[in-house]
């Protein structure tokens, strides 16, 4: 690697159109957003304007999405997020683990079968989880077919009344559970390639020697598997966390209006309600809350510092 | 102290189909022994060493670990440990919780932990950095703290892979003494596993010689330097000359060889070969001298064709009348040793016929 | 030393293959229960495709219950003006950011892994940014930015797509720049050294042995942009209008009506092109053993 200033043309060249292109459409929008969110509606002759936003470097926006309304919508979205991001977890490790401890011929194809609902689009992922969920969906539908024979055997002692005279399917759309599977489901992958990717990486040797020194399986996952790849778990929860606690389209599709997260708040303000700077507050909320996971992150990071060995 | 403390009977290790790394192979090591396998890399070693350990299972065959069978027992219930070649330190731990863990996951009490991690620092000289973490040591510090955590543990046996091949020279040597004097002292039998048969050869009482999958010859290392049942063996162990001969008849104890660009030569030998066989002469029982030897010495004469100075020995090739290199090991025995001799000058090679082995092809 | 009876005995039978109920102590991948999570995990994950895909050939209107076979539903998806208007839309954008977010997202990756200048750490963070941050904040920021630079929204096709496409190529390059990276830190520096030591020059250099050792990371980076883009919806979502929508907007508005079949067989349309350039993206990136050593 060479310094700058031996080929600084060369640099320069490669250098300034990415860099000019995130500036421009990327931070001075950002910085826009941010500026924004320290202004208001304007006030045009006593009536609250529509279109004119006064910057007046009020703090006015950001107490607002402290009061009740929204506290309890910020509340509900970061433990949806949290609860999301934890069932990722306890189902993507085993997950991982299996995949980088199968054979070579079979890594690539269960790595492949992992990613590939990655890179459908998330809308279409959702989507698809609406036919499975709503009343006559899929799981609905295989309820009702392992309910009917049971009914029509109890019906013949007359006890068919046990599990009720008609099937009700079960109300499973529209409330925080299906916003909540539908996001394990669409982030799932995102949790599994980091922790795959550092488990594969652990040099299996110390598994053994752990095994070797009289542990046992279970000891050996708790004393020196999920230490060393601690810090896949740690990219893996970032990389959950964030993206669902953004998310705007999951919940507005399998939660409809009774569970509403930050995202849904902050898209509304941009488009039906109209209130520019009440959003961008909020939007930024997300940001520093984003900007506070990383550099946890990089706190533990330079922590275990030492730890490649 | 006639029980051999481990018994491989029979045993085999195939991966797939394919793959047999491990072919029906039997023998005993004794208590307390330093015990060597040796061969070239793929040979096997490390898959036998693994079996014993636990960490992979035979296709076939048993492995019996002081009297009890090990096939249904894990690894975590062996009474054997081993060294990886890697050392495999927890790099999350320091150097203290690495020693005592062996201790801690089979529930010995804290106490008794604690004073058996002291003794064994201090046995492998380590006591000053037990609040160390793994990075902060050296290569072969953290080896150190590998063969603590094992020894730790008072296992029967000490499996070590490859110990010595990540150190430079200087510490290889030391270490190899130190292992040598360390299992003396520590009184059980120690398995290694190398491909370098300098280690094997100055550490052990015993060595196996392997070749893909198959034992070629187990005996103490002077043995095996100077009496090789095979082509390979004393190939693969030290320096040699190999030469193509025949056996043309016997001579009470003796047998008459013809040996192709040599001639026929009359050397004491009893064992059952006949026909072609191999010829086998050490560089360093090759005399080397301007005139003609005396009676009783196989002898050639040739040129010096290529010549390698090492200070104490010189190792030459000379090129015979008839057409054979022979590789010679020269001693500079005195300060005139290798005075006026240059690549090109005559010479006369001479050895004695009690120093030919002769092996069956 | 004679073999006794029972020696012998001992070695005849120890030739019988072990007998192995336990698992080799690392092979956690050949354990039952790992492979029926595998398994159950797979599964979950891919019922509600199947289900997708099945259902765009189903001829019923609403219902779960198969009820026979047919593409009828696929011909209404391409009878809907809207839906292909849309769709051609989406395959423009992406067309467009897939060239421009490659080279912004070459260059860079060339420009980190070559040079050693102040702040790079700050940098590279920065240039990380547009990867880490929420969507929807990133959306809402470019929705703001073109309304008031007053960016124009009458223009004709395909440049009324322009602030989609900008946005777009915003956040892909980015992960350009990733990929190009992470295939760049295989190469053997000696190769580039010896190079010059023959006698190339720079540029020689660079289009004979670091080009082709980076091909394949630049096609793979080429491929992400292209299905990040064609998949993308909550930034499009943001900066499109009403007449610049795109194949995932449109969705979006006809699944707020609920489920039916044309929209299936459109998903399954925009699967079908997404794992197509996957696969190809994964081939690619694949890293070649011959090169680079």
């Amino acid at each position: 690697m060479e310094s700058w200033r031996k080929n600084p043309t060369v640099f320069w060249f490669l250098a300034i159109p990415g860099s000019v292109w995130l500036l421009v459409f990327f931070v001075i929008p950002l910085g826009l957003i941010w500026f924004l969110s320290f202004g208001e509606k304007a006030l045009i002759d006593g009536r609250i304007s529509a279109t004119e936003i006064s910057v007046t470097g009020t703090l006015k926006q950001y107490v607002r999405s402290f009061e009740p309304i929204y506290l309890v919508i910020i509340w509900k979205s970061i433990w949806i997020s949290a609860l999301a991001t934890l069932l990722c977890l306890l189902i993507a490790y085993p997950v991982a683990f299996a995949v980088a401890f199968a054979p070579a011929r079979w890594k690539s194809l269960l790595l492949l079968l992992v990613i590939l609902p990655f890179w459908i689009n998330l809308l279409i992922r959702t989507y698809a989880l609406i036919a499975v969920f709503r009343t006559n969906g899929l799981i609905n539908w295989v309820l009702e077919w392992i309910w009917t024979p049971i009914h029509a055997v109890l019906a013949i002692f007359s006890l068919g009344w046990l599990v009720g005279d008609q099937f009700q399917p079960l109300q499973l759309l529209y409330n925080d559970g299906a916003v909540i599977a539908g996001l394990v489901y669409v982030f799932m992958p995102f949790m599994v390639l980091p922790l795959y990717a550092t488990i594969e990486r652990l040099d299996k040797a110390y598994l053994e020697a752990s095994l070797d020194l009289g542990a046992s399986q279970s000891r050996t996952l708790w004393s020196v598997t999920l230490p060393l790849t601690m810090p896949g778990i740690v990219t893996g929860v970032i990389l959950v966390f964030i993206p669902a606690l953004g998310s705007f389209l999951t919940p507005a599709l399998l939660g409809g209006a009774n569970a509403i997260m930050i995202g849904n708040v902050i898209e509304d303000q941009f488009k039906a309600a109209n209130d520019w700077p009440f959003g961008a507050a909020l939007s930024f909320l997300l940001m520093y809350a984003t900007f506070g996971a990383l550099a946890i992150r990089a706190l533990l990071d330079r922590s275990k510092q030492g730890m490649e060995v | 102290m006639n029980e051999p403390i481990i018994s491989i009977k029979n045993v085999s290790k195939r991966f797939g189909s394919s793959v047999t790394a491990v072919d029906n192979v039997t023998f005993d090591i004794k208590a307390n022994e330093f015990f060597a396998l040796l061969g070239p890399s793929g040979c096997g070693k490390t898959t036998l060493l693994r079996m014993i350990a636990g960490l992979e299972t035979p296709t076939e065959g048993q492995i019996i670990l002081d009297g009890r069978d090990m096939l249904e027992i894990p690894p975590n219930k062996r009474p054997v440990n081993m060294v990886f070649q890697s050392y495999a330190v927890f790099p999350h731990m320091s150097v203290e919780d690495n020693v005592a863990y062996g201790l801690r996951v089979t529930g010995v009490p804290s106490e008794e932990t604690a004073t058996r991690v002291v003794d064994a620092l201090e046995m492998v000289k380590l006591s000053q950095l037990s609040k160390r973490m793994p990075n902060q040591l050296s290569g072969g510090q953290r080896q150190r703290v590998a063969l603590a955590r094992a020894l730790v543990k008072r296992p029967k046996v000490l499996l070590l892979d490859e110990p010595l091949s990540a150190l430079d020279a200087k510490l290889r040597e030391a270490m190899q003494l130190e292992l040598s004097n360390l299992q003396r002292k520590v009184g059980i039998t120690f398995i290694i596993v190398t491909h370098d048969q300098d280690e094997a050869l100055s550490m052990a009482d015993r060595i196996a010689v392997m070749d893909t999958g198959h034992i070629s010859q187990i005996a103490t290392p002077a043995a095996l330097y100077e009496s090789p049942v095979s082509r390979f063996v004393a190939d693969f162990i030290g320096k040699v000359n190999l030469l193509d001969g025949k056996i043309t008849g016997t001579e009470g104890s003796s047998v008459v060889v013809d040996v192709a660009k040599l001639g026929r030569i009359t050397v004491p030998y009893q064992g059952k070969a006949s026909g072609n066989v191999a010829i086998a002469i050490r560089p360093e029982k090759v005399s080397l001298s301007p005139e003609p030897p005396g009676a009783g010495r196989i002898s050639a004469e040739g040129k010096i064709a290529a010549w390698a100075y090492y200070g104490d020995v010189s190792h030459m090739y000379v090129d015979t009348k008839d057409g054979l290199r022979l590789s010679v090991n020269l001693q500079n025995a005195t300060r005139q040793t290798v005075h006026g001799l240059d690549i090109g000058h005559k010479v006369w090679l001479s050895w004695a016929p009690e120093d030919v082995i002769v092996l069956a092809e | 030393m004679t073999m006794t009876a029972a020696q012998t005995t001992a070695s005849d039978t120890a030739r019988r293959p072990a007998r192995r109920p336990k698992q080799e102590p690392l092979d956690y991948a050949g354990r039952l229960w790992m492979k029926a999570l595998l398994a159950v995990t797979f599964l979950l994950l891919y019922v509600p495709i199947f289900m997708l895909v099945a259902f765009s050939f189903n001829d019923s209107k609403r219902n779960v219950v198969w009820q026979g076979f047919t593409f009828k539903y696929y011909r209404v998806a391409w009878e809907n003006a809207g839906l292909v208007e849309a769709f051609t839309n989406s395959i423009a954008i992406a067309v467009l950011t897939t060239i421009f977010a490659t080279v912004l997202g070459t260059m860079i990756a060339l420009m980190l892994w070559r040079f050693r200048f102040p702040f790079k750490a700050p940098y590279e963070g920065f240039m990380a940014l547009p990867i880490v941050i929420p969507e929807i904040c990133m959306g809402v920021a470019l929705l703001a930015f073109f309304a008031r630079i007053g960016w124009p929204s009458d223009l004709i096709w395909p440049l009324n797509l322009s602030q989609i496409t900008i946005s777009h190529i915003a956040f892909a390059f980015p992960f350009v720049a990733v990929v190009v990276r992470s295939r760049m830190s295989g190469f053997n520096r000696e190769l580039e050294e010896a190079s010059k030591d023959l006698g190339a020059t720079e540029w020689q250099t660079f289009w004979k042995v670091i080009f082709p050792f980076m091909k394949p990371g630049v096609i793979a980076g080429a491929l992400l942009a292209f299905t990040l883009s064609l998949d993308d919806f909550v930034i499009t979502f943001f900066t499109s209008g009403p007449d610049t929508v795109t194949f995932p907007v449109k969705v979006y508005s006809l699944v707020r009506r609920g489920v039916s079949p044309d929209i299936n067989a459109a998903s399954t349309v925009l699967i079908v092109i997404t794992i197509v350039a996957t696969v190809l993206a994964m081939r690619l990136q694949a890293p070649d053993k011959t090169e680079g050593r």
